[in-house]
């Protein structure tokens, strides 16, 4: 016991800069837990609208947004006093969101209609809607800012949107239900997760093609259990981790051969995921089991894991 | 850049003009029987479109998933009258539609997939819940959406075991549909190991099924009825026919639960299943038909919504290049049941998760935890690949 606090002290003298702020989107709670990744500890819970899900800071760091779905809005949270300060005019049951690098547009997917909502984040006002397929949730933009990616559940695409014409540019055919999307850094490659056809497929975004798919294989788990949601890359564009939902495990991917090099066992049912700035940490949540489990990137572990709220859905942490 | 740019763009809006000139259209038939049957509690009697309802959404869905790749999908619906002739009705619908789906009786079921196998229409059954359709008398051109008797009975089975409420008091209706599920949940009993302590039968003397002061000969009748039954712990009601089991509830002479026909009665999909993303379906059903979502508006849904699944997959609405797909080994389906759907290759029955309700809230979904298999966990849910005797022709 002793030589633990000992430890953990040294950790904390080496490295004293490290200390970043996570916060969480608790779905059944209606909160927001704010971890300190110092002590490692929920050092506040926020209460917020009804059902939060989708959550990111803005990119100045001054806010968090979290959409409310079953309010019909994102809430602004700022970051200092940490309360519930505006409303940002989403359309109806928002769920994931994403902005452009400026942090001047965001553009959110409202699951209820079809619809991604596009919002100028100056202004808090709504700037239009571009009509997309059935049950919008996945959403990212490339890296260079000029395409947006929604990926529609039940229409099982990636639809590429132009930012500037806000016109769908082409749709591609992924496996069923395709929860989220990501880039890698040098935007050569779209990963987009599907939790039913449990697979990553990699789409190049050039040729808007599936150039290829991460398969998962876990000893002793059934098919049906691999469920792929959330997916991180590390900045240098090497080591992907995507979380397996109700396979309760994180499965670290070599980017450039696609296949699972590990599984890191985490909670119960993990959906989404985070970086810590430095990308020595990665924070997943957990949603059955109302935890965050921290995994140490480097040594490839889980660490750590903290009790939240209620069905933990989303993570954000300040840059 | 800018000509890097110009292109692509012109390209694609010609490709999509060239879509939204000319789509392919896919025509799916709906063909039902005209009347709704009566149910004991005036609150599950179905409506007038019940699974039509269910069949149009999926046609918006594939809709909204067409427009990007040059698909539209038409729905055509056609209610069988007394004394029509179903074969007729069904051919006049396959002259342009290569997709039925389907809800009637076996018999009437049967004729028409045989009437119509050389045609190559491909039939959804979304309504028969008969275990023969997909044993004994099973066919190559019928897809098989709604559940077989016997997986709503091992569903069942499989919960009140796990519930170790293990001791059943059966009670079965003197209809023949009453007897095939009493068939179904006494093979549960035998698979999952629970025990019918004793049966009785519960004969219908005809009537009416609502009256205005019914209700005070129910309190007298049903408790008398479960008297001096052995010692249980949950009556099972076998009583597809609406005469008896909703009367069960809070009568019996011994304060057990009642399941079955009532009480926790196992379902394909229910108006309060809000889990997997279930809510989003919930409320495009609500705003379209105005009503609550049932198991028959599930079962159509699916059904148009697998047609839509392999059209987009083999980017074709040739029908037997979709058949081809959807009962090949790459089919599968989210139907917001929170695990992929796939078809038993050999009776084209669609695997999936059975919820027990109890008309307020989904109490649980089965398979149940440690109901193991060493193909798909759903198949631990009705007849498996070797006790089969379908030979599909």
């Amino acid at each position: 016991m002793l030589r633990v606090g000992l430890l953990s002290g040294l950790v904390l003298a080496a490295a004293p800069a490290h200390a970043f702020i996570a916060y969480v989107s608790n779905e059944k709670s209606n909160t927001v837990s704010v971890i300190d990744t110092d002590s490692w500890t929920v050092t506040k819970t926020i209460k917020v609208g009804q059902r939060p899900r989708g959550i990111e800071f803005t990119r100045d760091g001054k806010f968090v947004m979290v959409a409310v779905g079953d309010d019909d809005t994102i809430q602004l949270i700022d970051a200092k006093t940490q309360g519930v300060v505006d409303t940002l005019p989403s359309g109806p049951d928002p769920e994931l969101f994403t902005q452009d690098a400026a942090g001047k547009t965001l553009y959110v997917a409202n699951e209820n209609d079809n619809t991604v909502t596009v919002i100028d984040l100056e202004k808090r006002a709504r700037l239009g809607d571009i009509q997309v397929g059935v049950e919008p949730e996945g959403m990212t933009i490339s890296p260079d800012g000029k395409t947006l990616i929604n990926t529609s559940e039940t229409t099982n695409m990636a639809h590429f949107i132009d930012t500037s014409s806000r016109q769908i540019v082409a749709n591609v055919l992924v496996d069923p239900r395709p929860r989220f999307a990501e880039f890698k850094h040098d935007a050569s490659e779209l990963w987009v997760s599907s939790e039913i056809g449990g697979t990553v497929s990699i789409v190049d975004p050039g040729k808007h093609e599936v150039i290829g798919k991460v398969t998962f294989d876990i000893p002793g788990l059934r098919k049906e259990a691999i469920q792929p949601v959330g997916i991180g890359m590390t900045k240098d564009d090497k080591t992907a981790f995507v979380a397996l939902g109700p396979a309760n495990r994180i499965a670290v991917v070599d980017i450039a051969t696609r296949k699972v090099t590990k599984y890191l066992l985490v909670g119960q049912r993990v959906w989404h995921m985070a970086f810590t700035p430095d990308e020595k940490y990665l924070l997943t949540t957990n949603g059955v089991s109302n935890d965050i489990s921290v995994i140490d990137v480097a040594a490839q572990k889980v660490i750590k894991t903290i009790q939240v709220g209620e069905l933990p859905w989303g993570i954000t942490i300040a840059p | 850049m800018i000509r890097w740019l110009l292109g692509p763009i012109g390209l694609c809006l010609a490709a999509a003009q060239a879509l939204a000139a000319d789509p392919v259209t896919i025509g799916v038939g709906y063909l039902g029987v005209a009347g709704t049957r009566s149910t004991l509690s005036l609150v599950e009697q179905p409506a007038e479109n019940d699974g039509l309802a269910g069949a149009k959404l999926a046609i918006e869905d594939n809709n909204t998933t067409g427009k990007f790749l040059g698909q539209r999908f038409t729905l055509e619906e056609h209610r069988i009258k007394e004394g029509e002739d179903p074969v007729q009705a069904a051919s006049a619908l396959a002259e342009h539609n290569g997709f039925i789906v389907a809800d009637l009786p076996a018999d009437a079921l049967l004729k028409v997939a045989d009437a119509l196998r050389d045609r190559g229409t491909l039939l959804f059954n979304a309504g028969a819940i008969d275990e023969r359709l997909r044993e004994a008398d099973c066919r190559a051109n019928v897809i098989h959406t709604a559940p077989t008797r016997a997986m709503l009975a091992d569903a069942l089975g499989q919960y009140l075991v796990w519930k170790k409420w293990s001791r059943w008091l059966l009670v079965v209706g003197s209809h023949d549909e009453d007897k095939l599920y009493a068939d179904a949940l006494r093979r549960a009993a035998t698979r999952f190991g629970a025990k019918i302590v004793q049966e009785r039968t519960f004969e219908d003397t005809g009537g009416a099924r609502r009256t205005d002061s019914g209700v005070t000969l129910i309190q007298r009748q049903m408790p008398v009825f479960t008297q001096q039954a052995p010692a249980y712990d949950v009556l099972v009601a076998a009583d597809e026919s609406e005469v008896f089991a909703a009367y069960l509830p809070y009568r019996t002479w011994d304060a057990r639960p009642v399941a079955g026909s009532a009480g926790l009665v196992p379902r394909s999909w229910d108006a309060a299943q809000d889990q997997w993303g279930a809510t989003q379906m919930q409320n495009r059903f609500m705003k379209l038909n105005a009503r609550r979502m049932t198991a028959l508006d599930m079962q159509a849904w699916t059904a148009v919504r697998m047609i839509g699944e392999a059209t987009s997959r083999t980017n074709s609405g040739d029908v037997k290049k979709v058949t081809d797909f959807i009962k090949g080994p790459n089919f599968e389906v989210a139907a917001f049941k929170g695990t992929r759907l796939t078809l038993r290759d050999w009776n084209l029955q669609l695997r999936q998760p059975i919820l027990l309700v109890d008309g307020r809230m989904v109490v649980s979904v089965s398979p149940q935890e440690g109901f193991l298999h060493q193909v798909s966990e759903l198949d631990t849910l009705g007849y498996d690949r070797p006790e089969s005797k379908c030979k599909l022709k």
